[in-house]
């Protein structure tokens, strides 16, 4: 039993280095006139996500609608765009849903400094705790005057 | 204040347990619009019928934009709906007919009926992006001045109806003289 316990721990491993982009991309047939457009579409395209299919990117959806976003994408990078400027166009009729990674703005600082609160809040909490439980042993270890008398007393009579 | 310190930890445990629990009833499905209080996007196409069409086709009073495509059961459902409001002339309907082929959509409209003022053609799904359409059906209140005001994604039947579009239209026509 634990060894397949182990087993699968390591397949959850191993799962984790995997490349999900990798398997699924979808094939277009566009044409590019440097390499480095065409890595700047698959980029935009691996990091824009599915408005419809909603945990897929465009790059490795089969929906309508990704489907014609990989065109407009192709369409503004032959065209000359900017990576910014795409992204402009993406965020001004699709939102903050279209990022994977979401823009920094009033509206999404708290999904990018939650995390770091909690961290914070952990580490105030473990903090305290440890504070605590040495003041706890400090004084359970260290005898006043009164009980020291009264242990050498016990040890005396003991011999 | 040390008792309240014993009890923190579990205040805190109740306060997200209510606060994702109402997050397993979130629609994630429908997403927010970039477009609302936003004009409609410019556009320059031909309808369904083959004539051309512009912005300044729109109606102008309030007006409802339907995205539908031959091919989108829900639209069927949602057809009655469309059908009723034009027979009783509530408010005008103009479709975009999304990812479809002309042939395809002239047939739908002639077995299932025609609700739409006209229908827009959109068969590359451009004026659907302009839109920020992610699938059919998906209709959009549009105001008099061709603002347009609120977006109701999948199925519009006559509760969506009731519930959602005559408070929206209500509001409109409160705020804003037709």
């Amino acid at each position: 039993m634990s060894k397949l316990n182990l087993f699968f721990c390591l397949f959850l491993v191993l799962l984790m280095f995997g490349n999900p982009r990798a398997s699924v991309a979808q094939v277009d047939t566009f044409e590019f006139q440097t390499t480095e457009q065409q890595q700047r579409f698959r980029k935009l395209s691996d990091e824009l996500r599915c408005p419809m299919c909603q945990n897929t990117n465009l790059s490795g959806s089969t929906g309508g609608v990704a489907q014609d976003l990989r065109r407009e994408i192709h369409r503004m990078i032959v065209e000359g765009l900017t990576d910014v400027d795409i992204e402009e166009f993406m965020f001004d009729r699709y939102g903050d849903f279209i990022f994977y990674k979401p823009r920094f703005r009033a509206e999404t600082a708290v999904l990018w400094f939650a995390p770091i609160l909690f961290l914070l809040l952990g580490f105030a909490g473990g903090y305290i705790v440890w504070l605590k439980s040495k003041k706890s042993v400090d004084e359970s270890e260290s005898l006043d005057a009164s009980q020291l008398n009264r242990l050498n007393d016990l040890l005396d009579s003991k011999q | 204040m040390t008792r309240f310190v014993f009890f923190l930890p579990v205040i805190v445990f109740f306060a997200l347990a209510v606060l994702l629990w109402q997050g397993l009833f979130l629609d994630t499905k429908a997403l927010p619009s970039m477009l609302i209080d936003k004009p409609m996007p410019e556009f320059a196409l031909t309808t369904v019928d083959g004539e051309e069409v512009t912005n300044v086709d729109l109606p102008d009073q309030i007006f409802l934009l339907n995205i539908w495509g031959s091919y989108c059961l829900p639209c069927l459902i949602e057809h009655p709906t469309f059908m009723r409001l034009a027979e009783e002339g509530e408010i005008p309907v103009v479709g975009v007919n999304y990812r479809d082929r002309q042939g395809l959509a002239v047939n739908w409209l002639g077995e299932n009926g025609n609700p739409f003022e006209f229908s827009i053609l959109d068969e590359s799904g451009r004026f659907g992006i302009d839109l920020g359409v992610y699938g059919a059906p998906e209709t959009y209140l549009v105001d008099s001045d061709g603002v347009i005001r609120y977006r109701h994604v999948s199925v519009l039947d006559e509760s969506v109806w009731r519930e959602e579009f005559i408070p929206a239209i209500a509001e409109l026509r409160g705020g804003v003289s037709l």
